[in-house]
Order: structure tokens, then C-alpha cells, then sequence
């Protein structure tokens, strides 16, 4: 009964609001170059100028992942390569506006590391890393709570919203983290539950 | 309240056709044809008759015409991949392009008899387009159950019938809308607001969360005479031909059904325990229903109506136009089921015809 739209749009959902880059996302990300992007965005400079990610920043934000969505009994964001996912999405369903915001938004995090351990991100234990990355999740859902359409998206709502999409839809984390049932030849709406039971990845 | 209609097939059938799986894949082209579709069910059907063939890359761009006899003789094929033109001959046409090309193959049909195209002299073709408006409602959380979960994903959910302005019931609104709906466990894109992240978080999310239940208005949208479609001459496609451009809205009618939509939805939920229902209207435009219908429409009067009541277009009664152009009005239920017995029924008319030679 649930039409394409609708299935993509549930997904399109996560934090408790809409996923940055979901108008492309549910119309199968256009490339962000398009004239109607850059007049959406007001910002044709940024599109002509962007720069994808490189294997550099790619292997840092797996880092980060890492940190949000650790390997525990099951595999983390690392495993799979989330920071390679955010570069294709960063690039084919941001708005020039938020690509922008996503590339500064790495030079903020290294700052942010600097002023509260006194070292970068990737010098920094992992203790030190989850404190730095606590705060700035405590900033950016400080700053979702009053913000209006118009204002700018968080760098780190980005990045968590990336790591979470890119993990629970990936291998490792569909397969291992989550339970992937590709054919289950029946259904049955009423079978037993025990805490610990891990989700299904499809729904 | 009962479980939704589709036309999923929960044993194997004719032509191969195995039954549903419950991966809920249907919109990708069920490969073990348990969904039913023109490629699954049909077509296999159609070509174990042997009296199929079937040509691909085709655009019918026009029907022809006899002025003498007043009847269609056939069609005009553009080939897509060679852009050659081909003329096919038929005593009967089936015109089953869906509802928005079917009007437009009319439209590009005998324009030096009607200027407006084949079936245009009611002044009626292309008009009163509807579809469903929907994506208002509600859903909210339902508490407990913590120890139940689900095995398989059902490509199906609960319908609510259409319950308003019926039984005595009357609203500032005519006609009215069913509701569609399902329940599940929330799942790792939910909000866990007091968890921020690392591992706890992650294996947090990698377990179900809380039962959600949410339903969702569709609803019937009034066939309006302004709400058309035409073809642009000033725009032509790659092959040459006029664009299809379309005017329509949702109006009045449909707005305060949608208050309804979401109000009755919020009372619904909360009656049956549900706790934290939020309604929402996420806004519609026409067509997002794919459920398009209305623009070659049945009657009884050739002044009023593009088709008779066997579905033949008036001003050529060997042409049949069975879907969703054919629809006089849009009702609230899905309607591709009433398409399929539609056709069958004009098919049924045509045989007949054909046989007292009235074709």
C-alpha cells in the first residue's frame, strides 16, 4: 500500500528530524552542480569550487565515526568506511550552502579539539575523543532545538547523521550490528522479543 | 478497521508465479512475480495465448482516423531508437496508456476533424484530473509489548474505511477519504534523546525501539473541469512531439477534508491507547498520489463525457480507453483493481460487438 516516496521518506527521518540532504536523497541525489541547486543555495561560487573529500580527510571522519558508533561486540563505523559514504554524499546530495558548512566543519572540529585537549583530534586518546565529540553533540542539538529553516545546518549534526546512515545501511552494520533478512519467506506479527535481541536492518 | 487490500498472492500460481516472500520489495519489480503486475501476471499470460507480439521502444503518436466510416483504423508508431514511422492496422484499439498519455494520444489524434483531438467534442477530454491527496494524519507511540516483535515484512498495512458524510453523517465537505496504516518497532534512525554517543548508543540503536503506529488519510479529490492537462505546442520532446502540460490543484473541497484527515486520525490513535499522537500535514500536490484518473471520462451523454458506458470513445466506438482516464470520479480507495475490472468488462463488450458485427 506504502508508495516508494513514502518507504524512502521513513528513512529520510533520523535524530528526531529530516535528514540534511533528503529533497536529494528522495529524488536519488542529483549531482549538486545543477543551476536550480545553485539558486536554491544562492552560492553558484561554492558549487563551482568544491572540492570533494580526500583519502586524508576520508580516513579522519572514520576516525570520528569511530567515536560516535565504536566497534563494541560488533563492528564500528570504521569497519565500514563511513568516511568514504559521507565523501558520495557530501558531494552528490549537499546543497553548495551545506558542502560549505561540512568542509569548514573539519577545520572547527580540529579547533575544538585544540581548545578543550590541547592537541588534535587524531593525537588525542580515546577518552579525550569522546569528550570532545559529547560537547560538540551537546552544541549542535542545543543549536537543532532553536533552529529556524533559514539558519545554517550544524557541522556535527552532518557528521553524526552521515555516520549513523552510512553504518546501519552498510555491510557490517546491516549484517552484524543489526539482523539482515533478505528472504523470509513468511511473516508473523507476534513473536517473542528479549532485551538484547537485535533489530531487523530492513523494515 | 482491516487489513489492506493488494494484490500480493500467498500461494504459487499459474505462469511460474511463486508465492510473496514478505521481503515488502514490491515497487522494484517483484522477481518471484508474487506481486501482481503487467510483467509478472499478464504479459506471461498474454504470450502463453500465442497470439501476442509485443514492440518495444514504440510511442503510439496518433490514432488514425477514417472520416468515411467514423471509425479508427489504427495507429501511428513512432521507434524510439531509429525515429522511423510504422502504421499498424486494427478493427479495435485499446488505448491503455495511463491516464495522462492515454488523453494525450487522443489529443494528437484526428486534429483536422476536431481541432482539440479524437474524443475532444464534448469539450470534456484532458479535463478533470484528480488523484488522492494525502500525507495527512497522525501516529504516536503505543506503550508496552516490549517482549513482541515481528518476523518478515508484510508489503501490506490496515485500512480504515470511508466512514464520513455517510450513515447520516455530514461534514462541511462532500464525499470523504479511508485511512491506510501500519504499526512496527522504531529502528535506528529513532531519537533516543538522553543518549548522545559511543558504544552504548550504538548498541542501543541496534535494538528495537518502541511500538509507533501512524495512518494516513487518503482522500477523494472532487473532479473540477479547471483542473486539466494539454498539450504545449510551444514545447516539443526530443522525437519532436507536444509536451503534456498540466494545471491542477487541490481546492476548497479537499483542504477541509484534510483537517479531518489529521483530527480524526489524533482521536483514533489516542482512543486506542496510544500516547505522544502527533498529527501532521505534510502538504500535497497533484499527482504525488500516483493515482491519477479522470482526464477521458465516462458518461451518458456524448455532450458531457469523452467515453460511453463500455468505456468507447463516442466519436470512434472502436477505440476502448480502460484506465485511469476512463474515471468519472476518484472515490477514496486505490484504484487499479477497479481499472483491471473495468477492462475486463469492456473487453468482454468488445468481443461481443465484433461478433455481431457492430465494429
Amino acid at each position: 500500500m506504502m508508495n516508494r516516496r513514502d518507504a524512502l521518506a521513513r528513512v529520510a527521518l533520523l535524530m528526531g528530524g529530516a535528514v540534511i540532504g533528503a529533497d536529494y536523497l528522495l529524488t536519488g541525489c542529483s549531482p549538486a552542480s545543477t543551476d536550480k541547486t545553485q539558486e536554491k543555495a544562492g552560492d553558484s561560487a561554492a558549487a563551482s569550487n568544491y572540492k570533494p573529500l580526500d583519502a586524508k580527510q576520508q580516513a579522519y571522519l572514520d576516525e570520528v565515526g569511530e567515536t560516535i558508533l565504536p566497534a563494541t561486540k560488533t563492528p564500528g563505523a570504521k569497519a565500514a568506511k563511513v568516511g568514504s559514504f559521507m565523501a558520495v554524499m557530501v558531494r552528490d546530495c549537499y546543497t553548495p550552502a551545506d558542502q560549505e558548512i561540512f568542509t569548514k566543519g573539519l577545520t572547527q572540529l580540529e579547533e575544538a579539539s585544540q581548545k578543550l585537549n590541547g592537541k588534535g583530534y587524531l593525537e588525542s586518546t580515546p577518552a579525550q575523543r569522546t569528550a570532545l565529540l559529547t560537547a560538540l553533540d551537546t552544541e549542535q542539538k542545543n543549536y537543532s532545538k532553536t533552529k529556524t529553516p533559514e539558519q545554517p545546518n550544524h557541522y556535527f549534526r552532518m557528521i553524526k547523521e552521515l555516520t549513523l546512515l552510512g553504518f546501519f545501511t552498510s555491510e557490517p552494520g546491516a549484517t552484524q550490528a543489526l539482523r539482515y533478512l533478505p528472504v523470509p519467506g513468511k511473516y508473523d506479527g507476534n513473536v517473542p522479543y528479549k532485551k538484547g535481541d537485535r533489530a531487523w536492518a530492513t523494515t | 478497521m482491516v487489513i489492506g487490500r493488494t494484490a500480493n498472492i500467498t500461494r504459487p500460481h499459474l505462469n511460474g508465479r511463486v508465492n510473496c516472500q514478505y521481503r515488502n520489495k514490491c515497487w522494484l519489480g517483484c522477481p518471484f512475480g508474487a506481486y501482481f503486475s503487467t510483467q509478472s501476471a499478464t504479459l506471461p499470460a498474454a504470450v502463453a495465448t500465442g497470439n501476442l507480439t509485443l514492440r518495444p521502444f514504440s510511442i503510439v503518436t496518433k490514432i488514425l482516423y477514417d472520416k468515411d466510416t467514423k471509425r479508427a483504423k489504427g495507429v501511428e508508431v513512432l521507434d524510439a531508437e531509429t525515429n522511423k514511422t510504422y502504421e499498424y492496422f486494427a478493427k479495435i484499439i485499446f488505448l491503455n496508456a495511463s491516464a495522462l498519455n492515454s488523453a494525450w494520444v487522443l489529443m494528437n489524434s484526428a486534429t483536422d476533424v476536431w481541432p482539440g483531438g479524437l474524443g475532444s467534442s464534448s469539450g470534456e477530454l484532458g479535463h478533470n484530473v484528480m488523484d488522492h491527496h494525502f500525507r495527512a494524519g497522525a501516529h504516536g507511540e503505543m506503550p508496552g509489548y516490549e517482549d513482541k516483535y515481528v518476523y518478515g515484512r508484510r508489503a501490506n498495512g490496515i485500512y480504515i474505511p470511508r466512514y464520513r458524510n455517510l450513515f447520516g453523517d455530514k461534514r462541511d465537505y462532500i464525499r470523504g477519504f479511508g485511512y491506510q496504516g501500519s504499526a512496527g518497532r522504531e529502528g535506528w534512525s529513532r531519537e533516543i534523546p538522553e543518549m548522545s554517543i559511543g558504544g552504548g548508543f550504538k548498541d542501543e540503536l541496534s535494538e528495537p525501539g518502541n511500538w509507533t503506529m501512524g495512518i494516513t488519510g487518503f482522500g477523494e479529490t472532487l473532479p473540477y473541469h479547471d483542473n486539466r492537462i494539454f498539450l504545449d505546442a510551444s514545447k516539443k520532446d526530443k522525437w519532436g512531439l507536444p509536451v503534456l502540460s498540466m494545471d491542477a490543484v487541490i481546492r476548497d473541497n479537499e483542504q477541509k477534508m484534510r483537517v479531518d484527515m489529521m483530527a480524526d486520525a489524533q482521536e483514533m490513535l489516542e482512543k486506542a491507547g496510544l500516547k505522544n499522537v502527533k498529527t501532521y500535514n505534510n502538504g500535497y500536490n497533484m499527482g504525488g498520489g500516483i493515482h491519477e484518473m479522470g482526464t477521458a471520462r465516462m458518461g451518458r451523454d456524448p455532450k458531457t463525457s469523452v467515453l460511453n458506458g463500455f468505456n468507447q470513445v463516442w466519436d470512434a466506438p472502436n477505440v476502448y480507453v480502460t484506465d485511469g482516464a476512463a474515471m468519472t470520479s476518484a472515490a477514496c480507495q486505490n484504484p487499479s483493481l477497479t481499472y483491471l475490472a473495468m477492462t475486463a468488462r469492456a473487453v468482454d463488450h468488445a468481443v461481443g460487438e465484433l461478433k455481431k458485427q457492430n465494429l
